[in-house]
């Protein structure tokens, strides 16, 4: 299924968990905040949030800024 | 040295100066030129992880880990009160419920200059979100009070526009907002050099958040010991009271007992 990912289209399997797609981006253990649909999931829910055709997922890290 | 701590919602800081860590060349020099400063609270954007690059490259809170600074999220970018306030929200999870945040909500590309309208939505709604806001707003002496009276731990008016480097355009404003104040006011935005820094804080202010300052310079680490530096000599002259302004001489060597 296809789920908006940083504003770009990208194939997830039916059933796919937060912590798979992390899983899956090679991004585990990093320090990120995660956003479905504007709903911010905390990182203890990882596991469990089944995401689903459609949603619109925000991987977020700090950078440099002032 | 008397104990001068910087008191900002409660906790105590030994720097006066909060640094930025945007435009450096690496993260080695982001990291240098933090250290020289003596900065411990330091500013980060918060935007999209690369999806899909090298895993390995490293991450800038492992050069700045939070177990060592204060890390300050920012709103940079937000041009709307929910944009800022969605920032915020993604920050305080990213950073394990951490709430100090810098508000800023911008209002026009050219100049950077804060929307302060939206500025005060987004900061009520912070504050009532349990976020402790350092609120960025321009140097008018009636919305610092607002900004303060809503809640805002402290109050970040700019000297000149973000990345200007111009300096303190507006010197007796910053001192009004600085003389109504009760909660800390730093000034963030359009310092330039040291002496600006030092401005800055002769006026009484109680910091100065920097970042283009320090990192557009020939040499950031350098100009990072010259601000530390600055910004202490500012605080100190502060402290200590200047002589009052005289139009005419006054001699520092007696007049009696000359022998010519």
């Amino acid at each position: 299924m296809e789920i908006q990912l940083n504003g770009e289209p990208y194939q997830i399997s039916d059933g796919c968990t937060a912590a798979e797609l992390i899983a899956q981006l090679d991004l585990s253990g990093k320090r990120l905040a995660l956003e479905v649909n504007q709903e911010i999931v905390p990182r203890s829910l990882y596991a469990d949030h089944r995401l689903h055709a459609g949603d619109c997922v925000e991987l977020v890290h700090a950078i440099g800024g002032g | 040295m008397q104990h001068d701590p910087l008191i900002i919602a409660g906790v105590e800081y030994q720097s006066r100066l909060l640094v930025g860590t945007g435009k450096y060349q690496d993260m080695a020099q982001t990291r240098e030129a933090i250290e020289a400063s003596g900065a411990e609270i330091v500013t980060v954007a918060i935007r999209r992880t690369n999806i899909g690059q090298e895993p390995d490259q490293p991450n800038l809170l492992d050069v700045i880990p939070p177990s060592r600074y204060t890390i300050l999220p920012n709103t940079a970018g937000c041009y709307t009160a929910a944009d800022a306030v969605r920032t915020c929200r993604l920050a305080r999870e990213l950073l394990d419920g951490h709430d100090l945040v810098k508000l800023e909500v911008l209002g026009d590309p050219k100049t950077l200059y804060p929307d302060v309208s939206a500025t005060l939505v987004a900061a009520e709604e912070l504050v009532k979100d349990g976020f402790k806001v350092m609120v960025y707003t321009s140097d008018d002496p009636l919305i610092a009070k607002r900004l303060e009276a809503m809640g805002c731990v402290a109050v970040m008016p700019l000297a000149a526009p973000i990345g200007s480097g111009l300096g303190i355009q507006n010197r007796y404003n910053i001192l009004e907002i600085v003389e109504n104040a009760t909660v800390p006011i730093l000034v963030d935005a359009g310092v330039g050099t040291a002496s600006d820094a030092a401005i800055a804080m002769e006026l009484g202010c109680d910091g100065v958040l920097m970042n283009t300052a320090i990192a557009e310079a020939r040499d950031p680490v350098l100009m990072a010991t010259a601000m530390r530096q600055a910004i202490s000599a500012g605080r100190n002259a502060f402290r200590a009271g200047r002589m009052a302004r005289k139009r005419y001489a006054s001699a520092s060597s007696p007049l009696a007992g000359t022998f010519f």
